[in-house]
């Protein structure tokens, strides 16, 4: 096939082919950085967050009365969870993963030091928050008993509180200590006071959206026990509707005067926690697919006015000599010119929307495996948008070059 | 001669009834997603109080200690301490100010039959009525002498004046809440802010509250607050604990109005002047380091339009601009393939400028259409983003400057998507044309 003959018609046809090239970059450009996005959204989506999730209710109360004894409210509210049928554990928790509290602290190495090395999210124990949730301690232990306080006298305790041990996500002792063990060592939270790391949990995700840690799986969880009336029971995946009224009922019948506020089981929390993303994604596939098909009618409308316009000269061609298959790959090699020189321009153009991208949104660059997978994605659209205009070419008769016009 | 381009426009597309749909499809589809994205963001970044947004100003501190590198700050905490607010308002530098935090109350309705229940509350001081334009109903605020006694009174919104008394008058009665009551002096009218920016920590759009009281009282009576708070250090067992008048803590915001932009070079320097006091009594220990922004500047510091409806509106003018190439392209053949027709109409006298204008007015019908249709878009797209759990989502609606909008888009996309085509296609030289037919 000879380009020559397609390249010198093209630039006779400039305004034409200008427009199509210009719109198959645009579109390369923005299906490259949308598909990306889409790819950086799902990855998030899917992550893991090390706790039990199909096994787990919420519910979170709050006391009436202003001056309760919240810690006897805990102990009573937990021996009424721990009774309904089906529960399997309760533990008493500060936050949770897809929740909307999030607390953190800034961890120092060393006493006094002048800044924090990073800032992570804590998580409360009051005993059970391990076994319920569903963490593993990979290396070390886990807390002993008598490592365990009230968290609100430590609050009132005095200038400097002690917290004698803590346990690392695996993320977070990596971060910390790499390249050694972080059980033994002491870390800087409260004061100057260390707290020693007794033990590592493999996995357990912070509660927050986006960018409130440096990494959201940097998290660590302290021996105190919190009385915020809100309460984590675990229980068969498919008890879990029942457990969730049994226990809002166990709860109103220990202490009517309270108002209730979440109920609901973690998967729904997940599932809400990420709605967001999800709409976002669908508008991107949305936009994708318009875009290409847009893009596609561009072609198909263009190619069918190049053949009508041609109708005579394809008929003097065929008359000379020319088969119906040349012809065809005439007009599929037109499409596969300007549809490269269009990627080419739209790999450009997607890299400089990349740019922007990173500094707005704090994206990664675009992996250079984008290039080849929408390329190849624009020239099979573009093939099989020119397929119909080309085989009306193909059927052009010779007569037509002998009609005038 | 408009008419006559039209009509001929209307035999144009009868005959290409395939490529005329599409064209028209293809700008619908563009221009309802730009609507779509663009009543979003307009509606997100609008100005929640034109009257009075560029005399409102946001004053920010750096109270923290050294410790951490300080270099790595470069911005002021985002909130008053307790300590700086109250000694802010004591001196009363501005035209009008208040300090306020947020807070959640347990309202008992009387009588005890019907069921507690939480409303969303407002701690703050007398001016913050005056300087908002806050829409009392009945009734009046409070006074600076209320401030000062902690005087047990409150201002409640409508929807709750309603809840608890019904169409009874409010003012003079008293709202119970957990911690005790309080007088009722003024019914608040509704007050829709969006965003609500006076305090950017808490829900920024939709909601409201329904209690407002002194902040001198609910400290009185130990309200809880509600609210984003950062400390540096430890409160050193006050039984207020973090919210005592002492306690290294930011979470009040404060806002002041101010008349002129010279008044607010001063009120700067006023700040300035009270961090190097406050550093040279010991209490501030980093560099002097403060902010004044208005209501636009501190909308903007705390990017209150969310990443993702910025993004989608460029995605979707971006789609927009292809959807115009495109349409471009396909006016160009519809064009030129009627060459011949030109060719004829200009050998019978039709000027250039005619064929120019006619071919402008065949897009601009194609635009109409398309505008016609890209409001149906950009309905189902904002009833679409209305389904979403966001709290600015209800707030995506039509009205009916998106209505003239949408369909000043879609003509001046059509028209701008003419030019070209019917610049090319009034060059056709008649002569040509009608030899080669």
């Amino acid at each position: 096939m000879e380009i020559r003959p397609i390249l010198s018609v093209l630039l006779r046809h400039k305004t034409a082919a200008a427009l199509i090239v210009l719109e198959i970059a645009l579109s390369c450009a923005i299906i490259c950085n949308a598909i990306f996005v889409i790819g950086h959204r799902t990855g998030e989506m899917r992550r893991d967050s090390g706790v039990a999730e199909d096994e787990l209710v919420h519910i979170s109360t709050s006391s009436l009365q202003p001056d309760i004894n919240r810690d006897a409210m805990r102990r009573e509210d937990i021996a009424a969870l721990a009774a309904v049928p089906g529960v399997k554990s309760v533990t008493s928790v500060n936050q949770l993963p897809y929740g909307d509290n999030v607390w953190a602290s800034g961890i120092n190495l060393r006493p006094g030091q002048a800044e924090s090395v990073v800032t992570a999210s804590n998580y409360m124990d009051d005993g059970r928050l391990l076994p319920t949730l569903g963490l593993r301690v990979v290396e070390g232990r886990g807390f002993t008993p008598d490592e365990y306080q009230d968290h609100d006298a430590l609050e009132t305790a005095g200038p400097t509180p002690q917290v004698p041990a803590v346990l690392l996500s695996r993320s977070l002792a990596a971060r910390l200590f790499p390249g050694r063990s972080a059980v033994g060592q002491d870390i800087y939270v409260w004061g100057d006071k260390p707290s020693r790391v007794v033990g590592v949990v493999d996995r357990l995700l912070a509660p927050g959206r986006g960018r409130t840690f440096e990494d959201s799986f940097q998290t660590m969880i302290f021996p105190l026990w919190v009385s915020n009336g809100s309460y984590v029971l675990r229980t068969d995946p498919e008890r879990r509707g029942e457990v969730l009224k049994a226990a809002m009922a166990a709860l109103n019948r220990a202490d009517p005067n309270r108002i209730i506020g979440t109920q609901s089981t973690v998967s729904e929390m997940r599932r809400d926690f990420y709605s967001r993303d999800r709409a976002v994604i669908w508008l991107l596939v949305s936009v994708c697919v318009a875009l290409l098909a847009v893009t596609a009618f561009g072609i198909v409308g263009l190619a069918s006015f190049w053949v009508q316009q041609r109708t005579r000269q394809i008929g003097i061609r065929r008359a000379l000599g020319a088969t119906r298959a040349q012809i065809l790959r005439y007009f599929q090699a037109e499409n596969f010119v300007l549809t490269s020189t269009g990627i080419v321009l739209g790999v450009l153009l997607a890299y400089t929307l990349n740019l922007t991208l990173m500094r707005q949104y704090e994206l990664p660059r675009l992996p250079l495996a984008y290039i080849p997978a929408s390329a190849l994605l624009l020239w099979l659209l573009g093939q099989l948008a020119v397929l119909g205009p080309a085989r009306r070419a193909a059927s052009i008769p010779p007569a037509v070059a002998t009609r005038s016009a | 001669m408009l008419g006559y381009y039209l009509q001929l426009a209307l035999r144009s597309f009868r005959r290409n009834k395939v490529l005329t749909t599409l064209m028209v499809v293809t700008i619908g589809i563009g221009i309802g997603a730009a609507m779509t994205t663009l009543t979003l963001y307009q509606v997100l970044s609008g100005d929640p109080i034109p009257e009075k947004s560029a005399r409102l100003f946001y004053p920010r501190l750096e109270p923290r200690t050294l410790g951490r590198d300080v270099s790595l700050d470069p911005e002021p905490m985002e909130q008053l301490t307790r300590f700086d607010a109250e000694e802010l308002l004591r001196q009363k530098r501005g035209k009008r100010q208040a300090m306020m935090s947020a807070g959640s109350l347990t309202v008992l309705p009387e009588g005890g039959a019907a069921q507690p229940f939480r409303a969303p509350a407002r701690y703050t001081s007398a001016d913050f009525f005056a300087m908002f334009d806050a829409p009392l109903r009945a009734g009046h605020a409070w006074s600076a002498d209320d401030d000062l006694s902690r005087a047990r009174v409150a201002v409640i919104g409508t929807k709750l004046a309603e809840k608890l008394f019904g169409d009874a008058d409010p003012v003079g009665r008293e709202i119970h809440i957990a911690q005790g009551a309080l007088r009722i002096i003024g019914v608040m009218d509704e007050w829709k802010l969006n965003p609500r920016f006076y305090d950017l920590s808490n829900r920024r759009f939709g909601g409201g509250e329904q209690v407002f009281l002194p902040f001198s009282t609910s400290r009185d009576m130990r309200l809880p607050t509600q609210g984003s708070m950062n400390c540096w250090g430890n409160s050193n067992g006050d039984p207020e604990g973090a919210r005592s008048l002492n306690a290294p803590c930011a979470w009040l915001q404060y806002w002041v109005e101010l008349e002129s932009p010279e008044q607010a070079a001063d009120y700067r320097k006023y700040l300035a002047d009270y961090s190097d006091q406050q550093r040279a009594a010991g209490r501030f220990e980093r560099p002097t380091n403060v902010r004044l922004d208005n209501v636009m500047g501190w909308l903007d510091y705390n990017r209150v339009v969310p990443n993702d409806v910025r993004m989608q509106m460029w995605l979707a003018f971006g789609f927009l601009l292809v959807c115009l190439l495109n349409t471009v392209g396909l006016l160009l053949a519809k064009f030129l393939r009627r060459s011949g027709e030109i060719g004829v109409r200009r050998a019978l006298g039709a000027a250039r400028g005619d064929i120019f204008r006619q071919c402008l007015a065949e897009a601009g019908a194609i635009g109409l259409a398309g505008g016609l249709l890209g409001l149906g878009f950009a309905a189902l797209g904002l009833w679409l983003i209305r389904q979403q759990p966001d709290d600015y989502a209800r707030l995506a609606q039509m009205d009916v400057s998106t209505l003239l909008l949408t369909f000043a888009l879609a003509l001046a996309a059509s028209l701008l998507a003419g030019v070209l085509p019917a610049w090319r296609a009034m060059q056709v030289p008649p002569a040509l044309q009608l030899k080669s037919q």
